[in-house]
């Protein structure tokens, strides 16, 4: 099964991806043989079987909804981090146009 | 002071007889790592100041009853470390600076080691050679034509070639005890749930675990002890009790059952692979271990599972890296344009692919297709083992078919890359503990130099104990892992 062209955008679309041309080229061919690769999976009869999120056996860890204080240093450090802020604020581009 | 000879065992037996300080411990490893490393590049990053001011204030309290206080660690380059840069190996973390450290390496500095600095690894952890790192690519020090194995690669081959004396790890499907095997030292990924992953930068994380590379089990089961144990700031750690495992591998191994499926020894194996294996498995009978033919006919459906559930967890995952909160930002005009742009100039091309992968298998229409049935036939993976860990202690197996192969051989062939997890994968699928152990040399297909060969043990949920214990016997009764690559 080959991917194809407006599939490739698709999926770059909702994953947020800008893709060259070149990139797409090669994906739609990659992923095809990756995709192939992954039907083996429809050969394992699971009609009874539940699917298994996570293995610990651990259900429902609770803790309290606190609001832990952080330091200044360690504020700074997360504010530093972004790209531009604005009176200690993350900013972003406009989301609403 | 010779590298070669020390472990953390002897290492801190050496500090607590004096018969060397931390800085001078601390010194020679960091001129070993001026020396080779030019030609191993295994660091991206080295903190040779503050390794050295930590080493003198050891020295000054002159408290080394501790196993771990002062001995060289290197740390991948995925666990946050406060207020140095932290890149996972990708170009869009190239400027980040946590402001805060991984619970994993709050647990470790409780003990003192000394951190040398930064060690390579794919992008994200995507990768089984370390050829995906935007950094470098790190050399198999046995062979420095050929990679290290990966995704843990900087630190297996940072242990290997003495650039310290310790490194910590993360494995999601191979990650630990691939490059482990491939690097001749030891590997151990814990069970799912054993050591915090807060502060980890996260892969995919229903598979993601961490661990020490060292030089012998022995040192591995120091460092799970200090690592090991429930955090609160990663909900799926346990209550499961914390042994002192270097107690616990003193054992015999005279009666355990050690299954040996025959789904893990097929072709595809180079035969000096599978040979090694087996010496080392008849080596084990003759120390008293029962070995059992044993079947897991799902297995061979471990990689697809894994490619549909990994990717999947890991596009959700790296969604947090948008241009706006931290990371590269492309700086577009618009928020669309800035997501589009950010995320195509700071990923890699692997991380682009499975990106892809997951996305598609998480997209409507595609969903119960890839990923509800992938997490059906995790279940039926999981069950497999259960049943057989109620007949045997242990099951063993080549960790890879092949020793490493060359650098830039597969780049181009992703489907081939992944097939060197082949062995490794199902273990994270059913979240078990696993430890690669050095088993001996083959000459690979294309070339002339043996290359190491690593020995997989897979135990019981929550049971390191059992398959360090094996392992550590073995190493009492074998040499392999006292061997070193000539550089």
């Amino acid at each position: 099964m080959k991917l194809k062209s407006d599939e490739i955008n698709h999926i770059a679309q909702l994953a947020r991806l800008g893709l060259t041309n070149e990139e797409k080229e090669r994906m739609a061919t990659q992923l095809s043989a990756i995709l192939d690769y992954l039907d083996q999976l429809k050969e394992v009869d699971t009609s009874d079987i539940n699917p298994t999120a996570q293995v610990t056996g651990l259900e429902n860890v609770m803790r309290d909804d606190e609001i832990e204080r952080i330091d200044s240093e360690t504020r700074k450090g997360l504010l530093d981090s972004a790209p531009e802020t604005e009176n200690d604020l993350v900013k972003s581009k406009a989301v609403f146009e | 002071m010779a590298l070669e000879q020390l472990t953390i065992k002897t290492a801190h037996e050496g500090l607590r007889k004096k018969e060397f300080s931390a800085r001078e411990l601390t010194e020679a490893y960091l001129e070993r790592v001026q020396v080779r490393d030019g030609r191993i590049d295994a660091f991206i990053t080295a903190t040779v100041e503050t390794a050295l001011a930590q080493a003198e204030k050891l020295d000054r309290k002159g408290d080394f009853s501790d196993p771990l206080c002062g001995i060289p660690v290197g740390i991948k380059d995925i666990f946050c470390t406060k207020g140095v840069r932290t890149t996972a190996g990708s170009k869009i973390l190239e400027k980040y600076v946590p402001p805060f450290s991984a619970t994993v390496i709050e647990k470790l500095n409780e003990h003192q080691p000394v951190m040398l600095g930064k060690l390579n690894m794919d992008e994200f952890a995507c990768g089984t050679s370390t050829e995906t790192s935007y950094y470098k690519k790190t050399k198999n020090p046995w062979d420095l034509e050929r990679i290290p194995g990966g995704s843990s690669g900087g630190s297996a081959a940072a242990v290997a070639a003495d650039e310290c004396i310790f490194a910590l790890g993360t494995d999601t499907g191979g990650s630990i005890r691939q490059p482990a095997a491939m690097c001749g030292v030891v590997g151990l990924k814990p069970t799912y749930g054993r050591v915090s992953r807060y502060g980890v930068i996260a892969m995919a994380s229903s598979l993601d675990q961490v661990g020490p590379i060292t030089k012998t089990a022995e040192d591995a089961a120091i460092v799970l002890s200090a690592i090991a144990g429930r955090d609160k700031r990663d909900a799926t750690t346990t209550q499961a009790d914390v042994l002192n495992y270097a107690e616990e591998i003193k054992k015999d191994i005279r009666g355990l059952k050690i299954g040996v499926p025959k789904e893990y020894f097929v072709e595809g194996t180079e035969a000096g692979v599978e040979q090694a294996v087996r010496e080392a498995l008849t080596q084990l009978e003759s120390m008293g271990a029962e070995l059992v033919d044993i079947s897991l006919p799902h297995s061979k459906y471990a990689l697809a599972t894994y490619y549909i559930i990994m990717p999947s967890e890991l596009s959700a995952n790296l969604a947090r890296y948008d241009g706006v909160r931290f990371g590269y930002s492309a700086a577009a005009p618009t928020l669309m344009e800035n997501y589009l742009q950010s995320r195509g100039a700071g990923f890699g091309p692997e991380i682009k692919r499975r990106i892809m992968i997951g996305t598609y298998s998480l997209s409507s229409g595609y969903y119960d297709a890839y990923y509800a049935q992938a997490q059906k036939v995790r279940t039926v993976i999981k069950r497999e083992f259960d049943e057989i860990f109620k007949t045997v202690d242990c099951i063993a197996s080549p960790v890879s078919p092949t020793v490493a192969f060359k650098i830039g051989e597969k780049i181009d062939d992703p489907l081939s890359m992944y097939l060197a997890d082949i062995f490794t994968v199902p273990v994270n699928i059913a979240g078990l503990p696993g430890i690669s152990v050095p088993c001996g040399f083959s000459k690979p297909s294309n070339g002339d130099t043996p290359l190491p060969v690593g020995l997989q043990l897979i135990g019981r949920p929550f049971d390191e104990a059992m398959i360090l214990r094996i392992a550590h016997q073995y190493q009492t009764a074998t040499d392999w892992h006292t061997q070193h690559p000539t550089l």
